[in-house]
């Protein structure tokens, strides 16, 4: 952690003079973009630094930089900051930062929630302000006493003088330990100290989202607003070119119907309203010049160029001469569609705009960038907009949008209807909207030697690139290639002598965003579906390769071999039931996964059983490290078994949960999850438990049908036996 | 004007009364704790009770719920004390949370009519309600938690 992530007393001055009027800090946020479990604070609410405010009343709020979308992050950052600071447990509340750039992210240098960055950036400063805040009330105390800091403990929120046996609450500390300097430095305890990181430590935002009163963007309702729905054009990039609103403006309740950038907006006193009026809207759409793209062609066209090489992000050695003297080669095609996030949450967002400023409540993991772009659409200076970011129905990286969509159209909205407006989208807008994880096709050819190990590898990519005209061009994208669509490839752990990746890039009208996992999740599942195949041309057993291959991986090879002894591998199965294995390296983490799985005569795919291991560094809640592999491997096995969006001239396909259909409790598979001991810093969870299932699963199935996957989602109907029923 | 009671509670709701249930719910009455996940009753977050039976309220017409009574997630317990919901809290299953909603008020009717589930009375009665995250695990071991802590309470 670096010095500059520390904030300094005279930057949180500022931070609070900003938004709350002084050294008293009390942020009086409205009601509606709080999360339930941070009920208003107190009337006597002291800010000891920008992440922590304590009560008279003795409560504690944490202010999280960070957004909540299920995982876990409204617990982990308090259980960073209390480790330090000590205070009752009970006591702790969470609230959503607003934005300043006080709360920016220590290593993307903007307020963001993704990548699975937030425990890794975060476990630096958030202990810091803890220590911070504790050494203040100490110092409080100690100088109310007039005794030497150093001569007082602290036990759960009572800083004590042993000698003289005197006691004081932080809460009636709170007041005069916010007017102390903050101390530049101090020192934070030991791992061997710790008495609530690496505890199973149960969420706070649990029994919120058990009745009801947990708030996420769709529930937010400010005095005079409206309701609004906007239909958009039916090909990406399509424009309105005239529309008809009689039938529309008919509609008890519709307040206006106005043209938007992105379309024609209904506005109604409330969204059923809005939906029945823009039912009967009619739109002449411009169509513009993506009004051919099929997805079919794009297969056939993305097969086409990666026939050769393209531009190279990754070799080491000889490939190509190391091919021509393999004693054997095999070369294998994968194949993965567009993806939509479909978070539960469809997107939504409501502007409160005046002409002095902009009020903006949301669920958003991107407050800097949306507050930017936001700003720009509504012919403001940033500083007069602020964003509320409620808690989030997921995320998967669809609300981490460069453009900010969803926000900067809901500006446009409330700019058209002059008042404070909630933009709702639908299940469909939300299926058809765009910004999916790419489509992308994988081709492996691989030179094993005469003993069967792979001696030679190359892999080309092609696919869109995520950072391409984004504001992340100039992080993301080096020598012509974004790390995003090679990442999982071009860093495999294996070790194989001679390899080449090399990427195409074609460009597409549609929009493409990151998706849990980003390029992890087409390298995972074609790099190990083909090392698998790579084991079997080499007469090896798939787990005992991948161990020969990670001898100079020691992390990775203990995730692997935990979850092989934990999964029985190489014991009995019942008949028909298959087993396979996938590792997977992604967001700094090490996953390893084994699945059992059988198919029906019909081809339907069963998964049986699946064992995950683990190594995330140092574990802060244990039980949300569980939940989130948990939680990975049944979005892997959507993406394994049910998901693709599809186009045909131009249009989406799919439509809402019919044909978009997500996993279900009864496809639901067994899940355990082991993690590895460690003492490294910590490292992604959110995201790194999705890449390894579909492969493993992949692996699974040939090993019960001797049938290759070469693409998702696994179609039935490839795997049918002749003569069943489909 | 369609008149009916929620969460015990005599309730007038003056819109359109083929206006679903789930939108009168959450825009005329403002209980947002039932939640709009598809509007085509594929997902199963705006389930809630009507006179006793899980229904989804985004297909479920305002008219049908003329002088009957509605449960919502609001209304589940005052204080947390149902034993779905001390089951949720103590597996932490709930993560982004929007689905959960509806998927406590599915399992309430479940255990409602059966006690002592097995996991394929579960996946049956469950399987109507999507979640993203995947909380598919903890949820099955909740329910069979929670009929366990009614259970207790029963024979006490």
């Amino acid at each position: 952690m670096s010095a500059s992530a520390v904030v300094g007393r005279r930057e949180f001055i500022r931070t609070g003079a900003a938004i709350g009027g002084g050294l008293l800090v009390s942020l009086h946020a409205p009601l509606a973009g709080r999360t339930s479990d941070a009920l208003a604070a107190g009337e006597k609410d002291f800010a000891l630094n920008a992440f922590v405010r304590i009560g008279t009343d003795e409560s504690v709020t944490v202010i999280s930089a960070h957004s909540e979308m299920g995982q876990g992050i409204y617990t982990s950052l308090p259980m960073l900051l209390n480790e330090e600071l000590q205070a009752d447990w009970m006591k702790i509340r969470v609230e959503a930062a607003p934005v300043d750039k006080v709360y920016n992210h220590p290593a993307f240098g903007m307020q963001i929630t993704g990548g699975s960055t937030t425990s890794p950036a975060e476990w630096g400063r958030y202990r810091k302000m803890g220590a911070v805040a504790r050494t203040m009330l100490v110092e409080a105390a100690a100088r109310q006493w007039n005794v030497e800091a150093s001569s007082c403990r602290v036990d759960e929120g009572v800083v004590i003088h042993g000698a003289t046996g005197r006691r004081a609450t932080y809460g009636s500390l709170a007041s005069a330990a916010a007017q102390l300097t903050a101390p530049a430095d101090v020192p934070l305890k030991p791992a061997k100290a710790f008495t609530l990181i690496g505890k199973p430590t149960r969420r706070l935002d649990t029994p919120s989202k058990t009745n009801g009163t947990a708030q996420f963007g769709l529930d937010v309702s400010v005095p005079g607003m409206l309701t609004a729905v906007v239909a958009r054009p039916p090909v990406f990039g399509g424009k309105v070119a005239k529309f008809d609103a009689n039938e529309t403006l008919k509609v008890p309740g519709v307040k206006a119907v106005k043209e938007v950038p992105s379309g024609v907006a209904v506005i109604a006193e409330r969204f059923w309203p809005a939906k029945i009026g823009r039912d009967k809207l009619t739109v002449d759409w411009d169509l513009g010049p993506n009004a051919a793209l099929s997805t079919e062609q794009m297969l056939r066209d993305f097969t086409e160029m990666a026939k050769n090489p393209g531009t190279i992000a990754k070799k080491t050695g000889d490939p190509e001469a190391a091919l021509k003297t393999a004693a054997k080669t095999i070369t294998a095609e994968y194949d993965v569609p567009y993806l939509a996030h479909a978070m539960m949450e469809p997107l939504n967002c409501v502007v409160d705009l005046r002409a002095d400023g902009c009020e903006i409540w949301t669920g958003t993991q991107f407050e800097t960038v949306d507050r930017a772009n936001a700003a720009n659409a509504a012919g403001l200076p940033p500083e007069k907009v602020q964003i509320h970011t409620t808690l989030l129905g997921g995320g998967f990286g669809r609300r981490a949008n460069p453009a900010s969509d969803f926000v900067v159209e809901a500006v446009h909205v409330a700019k058209a209807a002059k008042a404070p407006v909630k933009v709702v989208w639908t299940r469909e807008d939300d299926l058809k909207g765009g910004w999916y994880r790419p489509m992308w096709h994988d081709r492996f050819v691989a030179g094993l030697d005469a003993s069967g190990n792979p001696v030679a590898w190359t892999h080309t990519i092609v696919g869109q690139s995520i950072m391409q005209g984004t504001l992340f061009e100039a992080y993301g994208i080096k020598d012509g290639v974004d790390s995003a669509s090679v990442e999982g490839a071009a860093d495999l752990l294996y070790g194989i002598p001679n390899l080449q990746v090399d990427l195409h890039t074609p460009k597409i009208g549609v929009p493409v965003q990151w998706w849990r996992s980003v390029g992890h999740s087409h390298t995972g599942f074609s790099v190990e579906a083909f090392l698998d195949e790579v084991a079997h041309a080499g007469g090896k057993d798939p787990y005992e390769l991948r161990r020969t291959l990670l001898a100079k991986q020691p992390r990775m090879r203990a995730v692997l071999e935990l979850a092989a002894q934990k999964a029985n591998w190489g014991s009995k199965l019942p008949a028909g039931v298959g087993r396979g294995i996938a590792t997977h390296f992604s967001f700094d983490s090490y996953v390893a996964q084994v699945v059992e799985a059988s198919v029906e005569k019909n081809g339907a795919v069963r998964v049986h059983r699946v064992v995950c291991a683990v190594d995330c560094g140092t574990v802060i809640n244990p039980d949300t490290v569980k939940a989130q592999m948990e939680g990975g491997i049944i979005f892997g096995l959507t993406a394994a078994l049910k998901t693709e969006i599809t186009l045909k001239d131009g249009r989406v396909q799919q439509d809402n949960f019919h044909d978009y259909q997500m996993l279900r409790i009864f496809e639901s598979p067994e899940i355990e999850v082991h993690i590895v001991p460690s003492s490294e810093n910590p490292t992604g969870v959110g995201e790194p438990g999705v890449p390894p299932v579909a492969p493993a699963l992949a692996n699974a199935i040939f090993a019960v049908t001797g049938k290759r996957i070469h693409r998702l989602p696994i179609r039935a109907s490839d795997l049918a036996q002749e003569g069943a029923k489909s | 004007m369609t008149s009916f009671f929620v969460n015990g509670k005599p309730v007038q709701v003056d819109v359109d009364p083929a206006t679903p249930l789930l939108w009168a719910l959450r825009d005329s009455l403002e209980m947002t704790g039932t939640k709009f996940g598809c509007g085509m009753a594929l997902c199963g977050a705006c389930t809630v009770h009507l006179d006793g039976k899980a229904i989804r309220s985004c297909v479920a017409p305002l008219s049908r719920a003329e002088g009957k009574h509605v449960t919502t997630i609001e209304g589940l317990s005052a204080n947390l004390t149902h034993p779905l919901q001390k089951a949720w809290i103590e597996l932490d299953v709930p993560q982004c949370g929007y689905c959960q909603s509806g998927q406590i008020m599915s399992a309430a009717v479940l255990l409602a009519e059966n006690p002592k589930p097995t996991d394929k009375d579960i996946d049956e009665a469950m399987g109507g309600n999507i979640c993203r995250c995947g909380t598919y695990p903890r949820i099955r071991r909740a329910i069979h938690r929670a009929a366990q802590l009614a259970g207790e309470g029963r024979t006490r």
